[in-house]
């Protein structure tokens, strides 16, 4: 299980917990994992099955060039943050 | 200098030296073609109009004149379309309108027609008989005048995100979003000690010394071939490809020299109009930018608006911190304040914190990225903080730090966990610097310290090697050299080989002819296109050891190779001697590399400033500056230095003297480097460097990228220098003369004094 760290204006669709755990050896199936469980939290980080411009994904302490194709290992900590640049954070899926 | 290395570390001499000292590098101003047009760009008086009517009929029929272009001339932008051009994704609809407007201008600056002619002053003459019919409106030129009710809308259509919620209401903020630590408020309930500030930071520019130019022949196979001064020969490919709706193989772009970028040279400005009005001509169609072009066309660094709070304990923990960043993003989204909300409390181990961001758009050109975007606005508050700080628990300053450094395993605000950094070995070798326990030397004079983050970034490179008979290489890359990459990223295929430096002949070649490559921008090129050259290298040395144990009879994997010696079972051979050799054996050896590194190294950079400060004028003399950053690895110690003694005196100049000097109708009034005055050789003292190498582990030479966080520390060490000498607290970049003088009037008047 990965540890995602929610930002912190979508605690609202958690419950208010800043970290949960989630499913998924790619930020892509740890995102529709989190989809299951928190309703509306994958569509505020997916948009036609890219990350939203505004939107980078770091595992493990970097961000990610490739976005929802990241590897995600057992123990991994995710986060979303906002993307630099108006949504400029490198190419990504 | 590491013992484990022969070259890296070195100090070789770079290898387009010679073209540099005598003239012959070849810049965008030195290009011709034949047939050559000249172009010029007509851009608007107004901060804010709507265009009713353009009428290029009198400039068309201008004796010389072979073209005229305006955004009409473009293929409509599909309105959501997203383009990844440089450092990320961005609307496609704002980089054409920024290119050429449509329907609204933004800025005065804004580009609005562009003209082709048979030379420069006849373009230029043509340009100004174009009629355009304006409706001026109201202009916004700050963000907290931008975010308030009933501000002037930029564009109706923009409607504030949330983290990916799209809001309904319509706003100049195009993104809020809020990076949430443990439990700021109860943090600061315990903290016994609390600091607090509002900062304004003004538009700066980059202030290359070279203007943007761009020449294009859009070919009569329909093939753009682009010449051009930037920092990414792919993006400009791609942008290209992008505004005028050409795949991406129609268009090849070559690099030519860079005068300076600084971050400024990453966006498109010129390149798709010329490729317009050589389609129109047929013929190429050069393109320069005057001085005030790019003071008022191109992107600045936004001017910013931060409130920031620190709480500690009497001990010197820091318990709390909070920020609010409100950044100018100019005509369209894209402020740099995701990445200052990211390092406004990097340096720091805190355990509740909250910062919020705002991107607002204003009525200004559209900000580009400068050295550690962000992140220098940001730091100017924070750091300013921390020496108050430090005065109010009767800390030394660099101790204050010490106690509450980042380290390994701190966690940021925004979220993730440091690695390796060089934090506190950074503030360690500031403590000990013979600078910081100098006598001040006079009257007036007083020292302030600062420190500073940027996290670099990785990015896509390419890069092959060819070995010459006579035990040479040719290294050929597309990261363009701003700062001596080529030397720095051939040093590391030359360690690998074990050749020298000189031996290693490194070009930097168009988009056709290497694999894609990402910009030299975010301290990355050493970093990730010498971790290609060094991958590149490992395949020849593959390969080279497959025809040594062909010659030799023997089993590849008996070869071994130790700094460019080749043996196997009592055979040995040099690096050259194989090389001589190859032909005998299968052709030709190439390596190859294409990375795309994880592993970034984020970069902690310290400034000691020592200034005095006329009493009678309120200007500030910088008297001594020391520089300490920490490099990971530093593969050439010069450049290194070079990039901390430029960011360094960029930072000066960001603190005391520069600003876009706008006047209530959102003109610039100092668009000339006359009156926008940068610090030069004559301002200041011999910058004092001091590296600091704390390995990256990631990378194979340890390497972070050096070319940012040295400007982030200079304003707020001279902000605090300013107040060891004169007694008064800057809150606001630049502190010129007028506002140091106006702080000392305010405190030498105000009851407490």
């Amino acid at each position: 299980m990965a540890q995602v760290y929610i930002p912190g204006l979508l605690r609202e669709l958690t419950g208010g917990r800043e970290t949960v755990e989630a499913e998924g050896s790619t930020v892509r199936q740890v995102v529709e994992s989190l989809g299951r469980v928190y309703p509306g939290l994958a569509e505020r980080l997916v948009e036609q099955g890219r990350l939203r411009p505004n939107i980078s994904v770091a595992v493990d302490g970097e961000i990610s060039s490739i976005g929802l194709l990241e590897e995600v290992a057992a123990g991994s900590e995710v986060h979303f943050i906002t993307a630099i640049k108006g949504g400029r954070c490198a190419r990504r899926s | 200098m590491s013992t484990q290395y022969t070259v890296v570390g070195t100090r070789p001499v770079r290898h387009d030296g010679a073209d540099k000292v005598t003239g012959r590098a070849i810049y965008g101003g030195d290009f011709t073609a034949a047939g050559l047009l000249h172009g010029f760009i007509l851009r608007s008086p107004h901060a804010h109009a709507a265009i009713k009517r353009i009428d290029v009929s009198k400039a068309t029929a201008y004796p010389g004149v072979k073209a005229v272009v305006t955004a009409d001339d473009m293929p409509p932008a599909p309105g959501d379309k997203i383009v990844d051009l440089g450092e990320g994704e961005t609307p496609l609809s704002y980089v054409r309108g920024n290119v050429l407007a449509s329907g609204k201008v933004l800025y005065k600056g804004h580009a609005v027609a562009a003209v082709a002619a048979v030379n420069p002053h006849v373009a230029e003459e043509a340009a100004r008989l174009i009629e355009i019919d304006y409706e001026v409106l109201p202009c916004t030129l700050t963000a907290p005048d931008a975010m308030r009710d009933g501000a002037p809308i930029l564009h109706a259509d923009l409607r504030m995100k949330e983290l990916g919620q799209k809001t309904d209401r319509v706003s100049n903020i195009s993104d809020h979003f809020r990076h949430v630590m443990g439990d700021a408020e109860k943090g600061f309930a315990e903290a016994e000690v609390v600091v607090e500030g509002e900062f304004n930071t003004s538009t700066v520019h980059q202030g290359y010394i070279e203007p943007h130019n761009a020449t294009a022949l859009w070919n009569n196979d329909g093939r753009i071939h682009v010449w051009c001064s930037t920092q990414g020969s792919f993006v400009v490919r791609d942008a290209t490809a992008c505004v005028l709706d050409q795949p991406v193989s129609q268009v090849k772009v070559t690099p030519l020299e860079i005068g300076g970028g600084f971050g400024g040279k990453i966006p498109v400005y010129l390149e798709p109009v010329a490729a317009l009005l050589s389609k129109k001509t047929g013929r190429p169609v050069r393109i320069l930018m005057s001085r005030q072009d790019v003071f008022e066309g191109t992107g600045p660094t936004p001017g910013s608006h931060l409130k920031v709070k620190i709480g500690a304990r009497r001990d010197g923990k820091i318990v709390a911190a909070q920020a609010w960043l409100a950044y100018e993003a100019g005509a369209y989204p894209g402020a740099m304040v995701g990445p200052g909300a990211m390092c406004v409390f990097a340096a720091y181990d805190i355990a509740n914190v909250v910062i919020d961001g705002y991107d607002v758009v204003v009525n200004k050109p559209s900000t580009a990225a400068y050295r550690a975007p962000g992140a220098t606005n940001a730091a100017f508050a924070t750091e300013t903080l921390m020496d108050e700080l430090a005065a109010k628990l009767g800390m030394d300053p660099i101790e204050l730090r010490l106690a509450n450094a980042a380290k390994e395993g701190t966690r940021r605000a925004d979220g993730p966990k440091f690695r390796k950094i060089g934090c506190v070995e950074v503030l360690q070798a500031m403590k000990n610097h013979p600078h910081y326990s100098a006598p001040l030397g006079g009257p007036n004079r007083g020292r302030g310290v600062a420190i500073g983050f940027w996290f670099n970034v990785g990015l896509p490179s390419s890069c092959t090697i060819s070995v010459n008979a006579d035990g040479t290489v040719n290294l050929v890359e597309g990261s363009t050299d701003i700062g001596g990459t080529r030397t720095s990223v051939a040093m590391q295929a030359a360690e690998v080989l074990g050749l020298r430096a000189e031996e290693v002949l490194p070009t930097v070649v168009d988009t056709d002819s290497v694999g894609f490559t990402g910009v030299t921008g975010g301290s990355r090129t050493t970093f990730a296109t010498g971790w290609a050259a060094h991958d590149a290298a490992q395949d020849v040395v593959r390969q080279m050891k497959e025809r040594a144990a062909k010659l030799w009879e023997a089993a590849p994997e008996s070869v071994t190779c130790e700094r460019g010696v080749y043996q196997s079972n009592g055979h040995s051979a040099t690096f050259r001697e194989l090389a001589a050799r190859i032909g005998e054996t299968s052709g030709p050896v190439v390596g190859r590399a294409a990375v795309n590194p994880r592993g970034v190294g984020g970069s902690f950079a310290g400034a000691i400033a020592d200034v005095e400060v006329d009493p009678e004028t309120g200007k500030t003399t910088v008297v001594r500056f020391t520089s300490v950053q920490d490099a990971g690895r530093a593969i050439h110690p010069s450049y290194v230095e070079g990039q901390m003694q430029g960011g360094s005196v960029q930072g000066i100049g960001w603190a005391l003297n520069e600003e876009y000097f706008m006047n209530g109708s959102g003109a610039m009034v100092n668009s000339s480097l006359l009156d926008y005055r940068m610090p030069t050789a004559l301002d200041l003292p011999m910058i004092d460097t001091q590296i600091v190498e704390v390995p990256n582990p990631a990378h194979p030479f340890g390497v972070r990228g050096v070319g940012e966080a040295n400007i982030v520390p200079p304003p707020a060490a001279l902000a605090n220098a300013i107040h060891a000498a004169a007694g008064v607290r800057m809150r606001r970049l630049p502190m010129n003369p007028p506002a140091v003088m106006e702080a000392i009037w305010r405190k030498s008047t105000s009851p407490d004094s």
